[in-house]
């Protein structure tokens, strides 16, 4: 996001999380928690156009994600929830969407599975 | 009833051995698996292993006919999914959640969770209760029917302290309930007269509590 020229801010209640971005990358960082409404406020989230909560708890997220939409009416929220039974049922949430590794994983490997052909396949 | 309470450390166990003696139907859903091992032995097949957020987990548990969802883990954002859940997705027609952290009380208000208990919440009210020359404190925050119930004293630099309640200038969305001298308590009526030293307690909408400070403290 940041290489396409977009204005960033990243928040991580790890101080440590900020050194694993290049020492160049021109976004801003806040240390703290996404539940807590003072630093998603600092972060700039009343003015964000998207939001993208990706912490690695679900429910963390989930919560997370219906702050940006509901309390700070962020036109794009999008959230990572490893659950695809969570990520279904919030997915159809007015203006929150989910993206589910899990499912995105099984698609890529059944589709990596299909287009091999077996072993009947290659014997006949 | 039947009900389905979600996390068994001291809160959840306790809470099922009370409703169980009250004889209502109950089943209570613990994470960890030591943990679980533990309730097994005091409430057998009452407990199920697992975690509640987790849709099928609540499904085993029979969600669908349960009568109220009580979420009580330490975990505010797993209360507040397990309440979300089980209300918008199973229809669960009551649904109770635990405030670990107050803070955290504006999100669960924020996704429709109006029933909360909040310990620290709740002592930190006592604690202003007990203490003289306290503020406007809420006493009960009936959300459902947006109205608070407050209490506070009349000091001595009160601009009430000496009037009678039909002489104050109350705000409309607003009323006197009682109001306690020496540890009596009186209901309010126009004919009660303020003193300095009252507990009045009052009844009134959320956001008329500055206008009622206004009329009742000093400033």
């Amino acid at each position: 996001m940041a290489a396409d020229g977009h204005d960033l801010a990243v928040v991580d209640e790890d101080p440590e999380a900020l050194q694993r971005l290049p020492e160049a990358w021109p976004g801003r960082f806040i240390h703290g928690h996404g539940l807590d409404t003072s630093v998603l406020v600092e972060a700039g989230i009343a003015t964000a156009d998207a939001t993208v909560v990706c912490t690695d708890g679900d429910n963390t997220n989930i919560v997370i994600a219906q702050i940006a939409r509901k309390r700070f009416d962020c036109p794009c929220v999008v959230t990572r929830v490893l659950d695809p039974a969570r990520a279904a049922f919030y997915d159809r949430m007015e203006g929150v969407q989910t993206v589910c590794p899990t499912t995105a994983a099984i698609d890529v490997m059944t589709d990596a599975i299909c287009a091999t052909p077996g072993r009947s396949s290659t014997a006949a | 009833m039947y009900i389905i309470i979600v996390g068994g450390g001291k809160v959840g166990s306790n809470l099922t051995s009370t409703l169980i003696k009250m004889g209502h139907e109950v089943t209570l859903i613990e994470g960890d698996r030591d943990r679980y091992a533990l309730l097994e032995e005091t409430f057998e097949h009452v407990v199920r292993p697992g975690d509640a957020t987790e849709l099928f987990v609540l499904e085993r548990a029979g969600v669908e006919r349960a009568d109220l969802v009580v979420a009580v883990t330490g975990d505010d954002e797993d209360n507040i999914i397990v309440c979300q859940v089980a209300k918008e997705k199973y229809g669960v027609p009551k649904v109770i959640a635990r405030v670990n952290d107050p803070r955290n009380q504006q999100h669960f208000d924020m996704v429709g969770i109006t029933l909360t208990v909040s310990a620290t919440a709740t002592i930190l009210a006592l604690i202003e209760h007990e203490l003289p020359q306290h503020e406007l404190v809420t006493l009960i925050d009936l959300k459902r029917e947006n109205l608070e119930i407050v209490e506070f004293a009349i000091g001595d630099g009160s601009p009430a302290a000496g009037k009678f309640v039909r002489e104050l200038n109350l705000p409309s969305r607003s009323r006197l309930i009682s109001v306690t001298r020496d540890g009596r308590a009186e209901i309010a009526i126009g004919d009660t007269q303020l003193a300095p030293g009252d507990l009045v307690m009052a009844i009134l909408e959320p956001g008329v509590e500055d206008d009622l400070k206004h009329q009742l403290m000093p400033a």
